[in-house]
């Protein structure tokens, strides 16, 4: 091959010629419509479950709800807090709510916060799973396919609620007592509250609403105008965490009594 | 030309020992047939069709449970039944080392669909731990790292 100027012009002319072919692509491009950020509220779907935590009526130092879950869904006990598997828990307000606690009100702080999985419209989790183990269902809850994690805690990373627990030891040894009715999960795994999928698919009620003897949880579909949780909804004020992440939490929480 | 004496040793001595063990002999096991209860006359397909396709039509129950919710088979004789393996399949076929592991040990097939399901009885707690996976220091091994200057 020769360099001399004849033969550099040639190629540097065709290289112009074939980067204002590329830019003539351009404007399809421009045209395409990029899919926005937040998926909404699923207002297409029938069903969107969710949560209201009506803290008045929550009542220290009673923990059946956390009981109930962990026993129907063979959630381990770890002494050592570094193995903590979680699925409902208490937790401070401030930390709960940490944009909103500068000068929270007593009824907010007096007691622990119950948390679990929001069930967020737009979760965050579920974007960053690398092979779609944890996935949005159609009813709006976030599940785990145990069968397929890995193991790789991007889910863990993603979440902004803490919600998400990983199996660094064999959980089985530090089961109680089984229920055969749910499986345990292996070492490796990450797991979370599936809201109680498995019952409602038989038409219960989730394990923690259910064992509430002071009805604080109130479980619904957040599509129906007419149902107890978007009637409590409407006429009182409620809390989502961290709003401002624009995760759309499906779990809400009420420090003020309702008007019932 | 020369050297193609110790080429035809060579590929003979590595036939020979590929096929040792088929010349060495041996009986060929038959495979321990799995052991049904008494007073079962069906399963949810066909016997012959469970025997071919057993894992298969776990694999889609697994898959269209989990993933799309869908909880009901619907058999060719058009029955409907839960899909559910420890609720279904052990349902009727209640021992599970008499009805799975019989097989799967014989041909080697380890499924790790009790690495989290249970099957009925099993006991729960420490005592779950011998038979369980190594301890977690082996799989999980941290390696000191070693800091600058030591």
């Amino acid at each position: 091959m020769d360099h001399d100027r004849r033969h550099f012009l040639i190629r540097a002319g065709s290289a112009a010629l074939f980067g204002l072919g590329a830019a003539a692509g351009l404007p399809a491009l421009a045209a395409t419509r990029l899919l926005p950020a937040a998926s909404g509220h699923g207002a297409g779907n029938a069903v969107r479950w969710g949560m209201l935590v009506d803290m008045t009526r929550c009542v220290e130092p009673c923990s059946s709800c956390i009981d109930a879950c962990h026993s129907v869904h063979n959630v381990p006990h770890f002494d050592n807090p570094k193995d903590e598997i979680k699925w409902i828990w208490k937790m401070d307000y401030a930390n709960a709510f940490p944009d909103s606690g500068q000068f929270a009100s007593s009824r907010q702080t007096a007691a622990p916060v119950l948390a679990l999985c929001n069930h967020c419209a737009n979760p965050p989790c579920v974007r960053v799973c690398p092979v779609q183990a944890t996935f949005k269902r159609e009813d709006g809850i976030v599940e785990m396919d145990f069968h397929r994690c890995i193991g790789c805690r991007f889910c863990m990373a993603a979440c902004p609620y803490g919600s998400r627990s990983f199996n660094w030891r064999d959980p089985r040894p530090f089961i109680e007592k089984y229920d055969y009715g749910y499986p345990t999960r292996e070492a490796g795994v990450v797991e979370k509250c599936n809201f109680c999928s498995e019952r409602l698919a038989r038409g219960r009620q989730p394990a923690c609403v259910e064992a509430c003897k002071n009805r604080a949880l109130v479980f619904g579909n957040l599509n129906d105008p007419g149902s107890e949780l978007r009637r409590q909804l409407s006429s009182r004020v409620t809390l989502q965490r961290k709003p401002e992440l624009g995760t759309q939490p499906s779990v809400f929480y009420a420090f003020e009594r309702g008007h019932d | 030309m020369h050297g193609k004496l110790p080429a035809f040793i060579g590929i003979a001595l590595f036939a020979g020992v590929v096929t040792f063990p088929f010349w060495i002999g041996g009986e060929r096991k038959p495979m321990p047939p799995p052991v049904i209860e008494a007073g079962l006359t069906q399963c949810v397909e066909s016997a012959a069709f469970m025997r071919a396709n057993h894992m298969l039509l776990l694999d889609q129950w697994r898959d269209s449970v989990v993933r799309h919710n869908d909880h009901i088979y619907v058999n060719r004789a058009g029955q409907r039944f839960e899909k559910s393996l420890t609720g279904t399949c052990l349902g009727c076929h209640s021992n599970k080392a008499e009805f799975c592991d019989r097989c799967h040990d014989a041909v080697a097939v380890k499924p790790y669909c009790w690495n989290c399901h249970l099957a009925p009885g099993q006991p729960a707690g420490p005592a779950a731990t011998a038979a369980a996976l190594p301890p977690p220091s082996s799989r999980f091994a941290v390696t000191a790292i070693p800091r600058r200057g030591e």
